[in-house]
């Protein structure tokens, strides 16, 4: 177990470093830094100082050493476009990011696994292929134009549900939450569910396969023969053996749903990093844009990890060994 | 005339048989019976002809900023109350025809669409064949280097590099460089998909005794790959490349509505859509939706066509 999670932490360094890399390059070498900082007028002495304080005068292997122990103590640096530390930026932003994504992860769960489970045991029936065609609609439609349609029709026609914002917020510690105000709640709706269909029609889908799979299989039959009842194949089997893929996928989505929640929040004018990211780039805001590569890459380097871990624990035979 | 009556009749006759031939293989007879391959083929025509054909086919010229008149804007499309036959979308804040605004967007979406997967395409073929024939440390790093990439969402890559381009670039360079990012970009974070297909392919061919022949009769590696391997993969390539296409179609629109796409000199569907987004409020929802509507369309019939495609050349699936 030990030797197990020690090899999958070394695989993970080398990704996150080559990462820093990139970052640090694009920190160091895009554009120029200190005419960026220091603005029109300064004196030789003043750009010296300023070269000084940033480490440039160093070697190139030092000035990336330095790098990554600031990136790893949460330094960046202060953002171009808005002149404030880019750590107390994203530490602002994250927790709108971060219950946008929860909500729209549970969105696709709570929907997408009954539903994928229905289409799998009822196949021929019409509400599944109804739900199949839906399912082919919300893979076709880019996450953008969901997010318009419901707009047009909830707040626009209907005026039922705000389209911009999070509402009102509620300051805990660091963290703003927008789950303890009604306004916050109905404001969490419509971009959940934008985000969360592409990743809702992806588990239905799986989840479907994955049944019509274990329903074909010897042991299912043995049950059927054992003459357990049909609920207890159907779910104390059946959907029990389909969870590994979606366990895997879930959680591999999850990253994506962080890295979708750019288009979400723009579309609905959300407070979050995404936005923060997309202002950036159009901006040229280096050092928000290296904070949020690195930081998006840990995100997916730690769910690769901890999916792997997962695995491990819920399928027995990774465990007897190195058998396949 | 000589010539002609002497050669046109084989020739007409060998064209017959090579379109009977056509007719009558495996994976004509799948789409002739495959109704939704049929139609999502004849939708993809009529967008593509549409949008190739724009300048010639559509009612007026967006870009011609003499004929917009502002007394236009605004205009309903042609079933609703106020609107007029002569815009049958209606028209944007400045008057333009949304019709034509789409099919002037379609063209620039599918340009970019068709060339970021052809970059990928290359950028693929050439990673994987190298990858794949040469083995060892070069296939251990460079296919590393593609599982790294496809850990991020394509989309993600393809706003890095374009944020970087933004910020390596001076900013007259970047405006008149845009649309070529912006297929750089795309193509940049598509490319791994096709590598890991060509390589699995290089390195099963290359242990076989037809390989080892024609190299023992000295032909070179490059020669081997392109002619021998390469023709090995054209079906998943082909396959590949069609949904790898309405993925990038998409990944142009979603890149263009944040803003950081094409040029709003020449806008693509991505763009019309940020563009009609700031009136859905004031009620004009026609000029955002429509561009939608066509961009859906679009993508699905090519994406329908990329799924038919799939299982037709899947022996395993027939």
């Amino acid at each position: 177990m030990l030797a197990f999670v020690l090899s999958r932490i070394l695989q993970a360094v080398p990704v996150m470093l080559a990462v820093a890399l990139i970052a640090f390059v694009l920190f160091s070498f895009v554009g120029d830094p200190i005419a960026t900082m220091l603005g029109q007028e300064f004196t030789p002495a003043q750009r010296d100082a300023l070269v000084a304080a940033l480490g440039l005068d160093q070697s190139v292997p030092v000035q990336f050493i330095r790098f990554v122990g600031n990136a790893l103590r949460g330094e960046f640096g202060l953002s171009y476009r808005l002149s404030r530390p880019v750590s107390d930026l994203i530490l602002e932003r994250a927790p709108a990011t971060l219950e946008l994504a929860f909500c729209a992860s549970v969105v696709a769960l709570a929907v997408g696994v009954p539903m994928g489970v229905y289409t799998g045991l009822y196949r021929r029936s019409w509400l599944s292929r109804a739900f199949l065609t839906f399912s082919l609609i919300g893979v076709s439609l880019p996450t953008f134009l969901i997010g318009i349609l419901l707009i047009l029709v909830f707040s626009v026609t209907l005026g039922w549900l705000p389209s911009f914002g999070r509402g009102d917020t509620v300051q805990l510690g660091w963290w703003s939450t927008g789950l303890l105000t009604a306004s916050g709640w109905k404001a969490l709706v419509l971009p959940s569910i934008t985000l969360g269909m592409f990743q809702l029609t992806l588990i239905m889908r799986l989840v479907r396969s994955e049944m019509l799979e274990v329903l074909r299989s010897d042991y299912v039959k043995f049950a059927r023969a054992r003459g357990l009842r049909e609920r207890s194949i159907n779910f104390g089997h059946a959907l029990r053996n389909t969870l590994v893929p979606v366990i895997t996928i879930v959680g591999l989505q999850l990253g994506s749903i962080i890295a979708f929640s750019i288009v979400t929040e723009t579309v609905f004018q959300w407070p979050g990093m995404g936005l923060l990211f997309i202002q950036s780039v159009s901006s040229a805001d280096i050092p928000v844009m290296a904070a949020y590569l690195l930081l998006i890459a840990a995100v997916f380097v730690a769910i690769n990890l901890l999916v792997d871990l997962l695995y491990y624990a819920v399928d027995p035979r990774l465990r007897a060994g190195r058998g396949h | 005339m000589r010539w002609i009556h002497g050669c046109a009749p084989g020739v007409v006759t060998e064209a017959m048989s090579a379109l009977s031939r056509l007719w009558d293989s495996d994976l004509f007879w799948s789409f002739r019976t495959t109704p939704t391959a049929v139609i999502s083929a004849v939708v993809a025509l009529v967008c593509i002809l549409g949008a190739v054909a724009a300048p010639i086919l559509a009612p007026f010229n967006p870009f011609d900023l003499a004929s917009l008149d502002l007394m236009d804007a605004f205009n309903p499309p042609a079933f609703m109350e106020e609107g007029s036959m002569a815009h049958l979308l209606g028209t944007d804040d400045q008057g333009r025809d949304v019709l034509s605004a789409i099919m002037y967007g379609a063209r620039v979406s599918l340009f970019v669409g068709i060339s970021a997967t052809a970059f990928a395409l290359l950028l693929g073929v050439l990673v994987g064949l190298v990858a794949g024939y040469a083995g060892g440390v070069v296939d251990a790093v460079l296919m590393r280097i593609a599982d790294i990439q496809l850990t991020f969402p394509s989309i993600l890559v393809a706003l890095m590099v374009d944020g970087i381009a933004r910020a390596a670039l001076p900013r007259e360079v970047h405006d008149h460089l845009a649309l070529y990012v912006v297929i750089f970009a795309i193509g940049v974070s598509d490319w791994p998909r096709f590598a890991r297909t060509v390589r699995g392919s290089a390195m099963v061919e290359r242990n076989k005794e037809y390989v080892l022949a024609a190299r023992v009769i000295g032909i070179s590696p490059a020669r081997i790959m392109l002619t021998h391997v390469l023709p090995n993969v054209l079906g998943p390539l082909l396959v590949l490349a069609t949904l790898n296409l309405g993925l990038a179609i998409l990944s142009e629109a979603t890149l263009s509505f944040l803003g950081v796409g094409v040029p709003p000199t020449q806008p693509s569907l991505g763009t019309l859509i940020r563009i009609g987004n700031d009136f859905l409020f004031s009620g004009e929802w026609w000029i955002s939706i429509f561009p939608g509507l066509a961009l859906v369309v679009m993508v699905l019939s090519v994406n329908l066509l990329g799924d038919w495609l799939r299982d037709a050349l899947n022996p395993r699936l027939r």
